[in-house]
């Protein structure tokens, strides 16, 4: 199916799946707005939430089976395979992230139906994110998500840390959002474009970048850094992830971390092909990220300040990806990432099970002899620490193994060495997780009497972790997906180049 | 038709088994367990009959896996391997029947592991594929670390840690090497393939980046024999493991990382690894570990630490076998490695078996109860001296046939690593002295029991092993002999000619 975007019918159709979504949102607003009383009227719109996240994986998985493309030059909108993927590993983060909610905010007593609505805003930003093929769209789609998620973060208001996470979250991001428009201005001033693929174009007859467009993509890559939480701009993440009410923390470290990648992968891939100078400055942020977020996270005593900058970590080793600025590249970030959203999001809502009153006071000792008590909890959570690890079996390793590929086919070796390195001092965090549950006693009788998941929680959870197990021992089905997704970002300047 | 499933079926069988087990009662699990590993024993030793040593790899199972990568779950057995996989499943039962009354708590979990460790030690030797190799090699590391961590002694998480990191540290380097000899292969052939065979007939071209790839395989190896200045997880994981976990640490898992360097990093790169300076170090380093192992278990006052460094030292022995490369050399070293599974295997049940009683490793806690339990003082004396190689014995074959063969290419090295041997009967003739001899002066020790009939069904048949293979050990290096020829042709071509010894005795 061969979508014309200057068709008014077949520009809905491209972007069928953010106009079903958005409709969604509408209705559920209006539904929040008639009841937002009891703890039964958030349930309704939880569910709601997940019917409206289905319904936009079906006209996805729709346009994917009908080969949905464009033809002739590109528009504000791609429509390729990298886009229907990214969506689902969004939709797949935003749904998980919903069923660990569901006991989460009536055991805080967060009865604001809104959340819901905010989540759906926020996942409906990271779509339009990874479908933009003009800076604009990008923009816009990142700043949705990030208004959307700058209130889910202070969601807990009554609570500072939270409050505070919001406002950092925000000041932060806003300042990211300054360097990432700016930018994009230089980068118009020097192509005189603000679509992707043009900028690719007009990048290839320029026998040499100009400042500004150097300048401009220095500052794109700083304004990206922030949002994925890279090295040295990562200030924020732990603060903001600690505070944030946990469900979201999982959603952040995952759909939002997601989201900004895909559009890094676009905007370098497509528009950057030709301007060698990225490979560079994301080679170091690379090695920097993958060596500070692990040195950091194995300071930490908290769990979940722990996983924040074990984020960071696995940032570093998507950054390895990017810099390998190949199709087996973006191959390599779906597949990691469809990871790492299981493992953190089971990561998280076991923590969630376990913390009360703000989980930032659980240790890492704290989770002491939890085996013997909770032996099913104890099990998914030690999946999703080897997982994070990168352990044969998991398919957390199968994604490490799939950026080494990408990397070492590039000639990159250093960058594997240092990657696989890194791997090995976040052993000295993970570890200690397992350690804590299997081999150390409870420190009191009945210490994790009240550590428990509802049924949704534990569907997520076991989900999560089959998932995970699967894709360890099979991950053909995901390997074909991704490898056409990968694919289907390709330079500018093998497409038809386009005269100024 | 059993060739065809066998290697599958090994595989399998302790994995499935390993879940039931997880589930039943913890007064069920043993016997389970027990059963279970007898099956895979008994399963296993046709292969002793059916296995044709003159046709190289056989059992061969190759079935496409993740195709995008081109890995395949191929699988095989030659005589290298044979030897190992036998050992294995030989010794898990005996550990299993070992820790009967010494694994106290946890116990359905406690056997499952061990069935799930049997897979990963089995697929390590029989993996022709290097993803399902490098994934094998991984898998063991969960098992044991639970098994230390869990059972083991007061020191136990610092040694769980400490085995898991060393581990992990060297095989993720392992593990770009991989990935970079995979892509060789497939830029020059065309074809993309982790396939053991395919990539070993790529890799004459590597040029000097075959330096960092053998230095890469070196370092995940040499932790797991592990050679002299890499072998500080040993004396912490051994001490602190259960017995269990002891005998196959010892027994199974250091053999993993001399089977590596004969599998994997001699093979892909001889050039490298028969290197005049590379040669050297790797000589020095085993032979460091030979007497320095020796010398550091001489003033152990804990039983069990001086049998991690006993084998340091009997490893030292293996790597010097090696890299000598002549067919007496490497016979000898694969045999010492099946010696030293069965020697050292039976020196830790019997420190576990009197530890049980006593609640005490230290040498000195002991002294004159030959007396007292004349049984168990019978077979320590036996297995010390098999350990130490006395004629007769499974020790004296193998390493006579590593010194033997390894004086015509390093005479000034064997003859210092012969002086190991000596050491070797000093700490361990002492340590005996100390332990079953020597007046009684502990009150506590005079009221001993005896091994019981359950401890004696572990022990008798490592004890008929120890003295098959030290009076008659033709069956063994006959088996061997087509295997270790082949791999000394590819390494050194035209080397094994002027050699006869037609699975002949020394």
């Amino acid at each position: 199916m061969t979508l014309d975007p200057s068709v008014y019918q077949d520009l809905l159709l491209s972007l069928l799946p953010e106009l079903v979504l958005t409709g969604w949102a509408m209705a559920l607003l209006l539904f929040v707005a008639w009841r937002h009383q009891t703890v039964r009227d958030l349930r309704i719109a939880g569910w709601l939430t997940l019917a409206g996240l289905v319904a936009t994986s079906v006209a996805i998985w729709w346009l994917w089976w009908n080969h949905a493309g464009v033809a002739g030059l590109a528009g504000m909108i791609a429509v390729d395979d990298f886009r229907w993927v990214a969506d689902w590993v969004f939709l797949g983060a935003a749904a998980l992230t919903v069923l660990i909610s569901f006991a989460y905010l009536e055991r805080e007593q967060l009865l604001a139906p809104e959340y819901y609505v905010l989540l759906v805003f926020g996942t409906l930003g990271m779509m339009v994110m990874a479908a933009g093929a003009d800076l604009m769209v990008i923009f816009l789609g990142l700043e949705l998500m990030s208004v959307a998620v700058y209130v889910l973060a202070g969601f807990d208001r009554r609570r500072a840390r939270s409050a505070e996470a919001a406002l950092k979250y925000f000041l932060l991001g806003a300042f990211a959002s300054g360097f990432l428009l700016y930018g994009i201005a230089l980068v118009y001033g020097a192509t005189g474009t603000t679509n992707i693929g043009l900028i690719g174009a007009q990048a290839s007859f320029m026998a040499q970048p100009s400042l500004m467009l150097l300048a401009g993509l220095a500052l794109l890559i700083v304004g990206f850094g922030f949002k994925i939480a890279a090295v040295p701009f990562h200030m924020w993440a732990p603060d903001v992830y600690d505070g944030a009410p946990t469900p979201v923390t999982a959603f952040m470290a995952t759909g939002v971390k997601a989201a900004a990648f895909a559009a890094l992968f676009r905007v370098m891939i497509q528009g950057f092909a030709n301007i060698p100078a990225w490979h560079d400055i994301l080679w170091w942020l690379a090695v920097v990220t993958m060596i500070g977020g692990n040195l950091f996270a194995l300071g930490q005593r908290s769990l979940k300040r722990m996983l924040a900058y074990s984020s960071v970590a696995h940032a570093g080793y998507l950054l390895v990806a990017v810099a390998a600025g190949t199709a087996a590249g973006t191959s390599a970030f779906l597949v990691y990432v469809v990871a790492y959203t299981l493992m953190s999001v089971g990561a998280f809502a076991v923590l969630s099970a376990k913390g009360r009153a703000g989980e930032s006071d659980v240790a890492i000792d704290d989770l002491a002899g939890l085996a013997g008590r909770r032996p099913w909890l104890a099990f998914a959570l030690a999946i999703c620490m080897l997982s994070l690890l990168g352990f044969p079996g998991t398919a957390g390793f199968i994604g490490k193994w799939y950026i080494l590929i990408a990397a070492t086919s590039t000639g990159q070796n250093a960058l594997a060495a240092i990657l696989v390195l890194t791997s090995v001092v976040s052993a000295g965090y993970y570890l200690p997780v397992i350690m804590a549950m299997y081999m150390k006693p409870e420190p009191i009788e009945a210490a994790h009497v009240d550590v428990v998941l509802d049924r949704w929680g534990r569907t997520a959870v076991a989900a999560a972790v089959a998932g995970l197990l699967i894709f360890g021992v099979w991950p053909n089905r995901l390997f074909d997906l991704a490898k056409s997704a990968g694919d289907s970002v390709q330079p500018a300047a093998t497409t038809t180049a386009f005269p100024p | 038709m059993y060739a065809r499933w066998v290697l599958t079926v090994l595989l399998a069988w302790p994995l499935i088994a390993g879940l039931v087990v997880l589930l039943l009662p913890a007064r069920l699990a043993k016997y389970a367990a027990l059963g279970a590993s007898l099956i895979e024993f008994a399963l296993s030793v046709p292969l002793w009959w059916q296995f044709v040593p003159a046709t190289g790899m056989q059992f061969i199972v190759d079935r496409a896996w993740i195709q995008a990568w081109g890995i395949h779950y191929t699988v095989g057995l030659d005589g290298i391997s044979l030897f190992l996989v036998l050992l294995t499943t030989f010794l898990m039962p005996l550990s299993i029947l070992g820790s009967w009354s010494y694994v106290t708590k946890h116990e359905s979990a406690f056997y499952a592991l061990l069935l799930v460790l049997t897979t990963g030690m089995i697929g390590v030797f029989v993996a022709l594929d290097l993803f399902l190799f490098y994934v094998m090699w991984e898998v063991m590391l969960i098992p044991m670390y639970f098994i230390i961590g869990v059972w083991g002694g007061e020191n136990r998480l610092y040694a769980a840690i400490k085995f898991f990191i060393y581990t992990f540290f060297g095989s993720l380097l392992m593990l770009v090497a991989i990935i970079v000899l995979y892509l060789h292969a497939g830029r020059v052939t065309g074809i993309y393939s982790f396939g053991y065979v395919h990539i070993l007939s790529q890799v004459k071209l590597l040029g000097p980046s075959a330096w960092w790839l053998f230095a890469a395989f070196f370092l995940a190896f040499a932790i797991k024999v592990p050679l002299f200045p890499l072998h500080t997880w040993l004396p912490d994981a051994h001490v602190e493991a259960p017995t269990a976990g002891s005998v196959i640490l010892a027994g199974i898992l250091l053999k993993m990382g001399t089977y590596g360097f004969l599998r994997f990093a001699l093979p892909f790169f001889p050039e490298v690894a028969l290197h005049q300076n590379v040669q050297l170090l790797i000589v020095a380093l085993a032979l460091i570990g030979i007497i320095y192992g020796g010398l550091v278990a001489m003033v152990q006052p804990d039983f069990k630490k001086l049998i991690a460094y006993s084998s340091v030292a009997h490893l030292g022995f293996v790597m010097l076998g090696i890299w000598a490369l002549t067919l007496q050399s490497v016979q000898g070293a694969l045999l010492v490695m099946i010696n030293h599974g069965i020697s050292t295997g039976a020196l830790f049940f019997l420190a576990g078996m009197i530890y049980e009683r006593r609640h005490s490793r230290l040498i000195a806690a002991y002294g004159g109860i030959a007396r007292v339990v004349p049984l168990f003082a019978a077979i320590l004396t036996i297995v010390s001296l098999s350990s130490i190689a006395l004629p007769g014995t499974n020790g004296f074959v193998g390493e006579f046939l590593v010194l033997v063969g390894s004086f015509r290419t390093y005479p000034i090295a064997t003859a210092l690593a012969t002086t190991g041997v000596i050491v070797a009967a000093a700490y361990l003739l002492t340590a005996l002295q100390r332990v079953i001899f020597n007046p009684l002066t502990s009150p506590e020790n005079e009221t001993l029991t005896d091994l019981t009939p359950r401890e004696l069904a572990v022990l008798v048949p490592l004890l008929v092993c120890i003295l098959w293979v030290g009076v008659y050990p033709k069956p063994f290096l006959h088996r061997m002999e087509p295997a270790a020829r082949q791999l000394i042709e590819q390494i050194r071509p035209g080397s094994t000619a002027a050699q006869p010894l037609s699975g002949g005795q020394p």
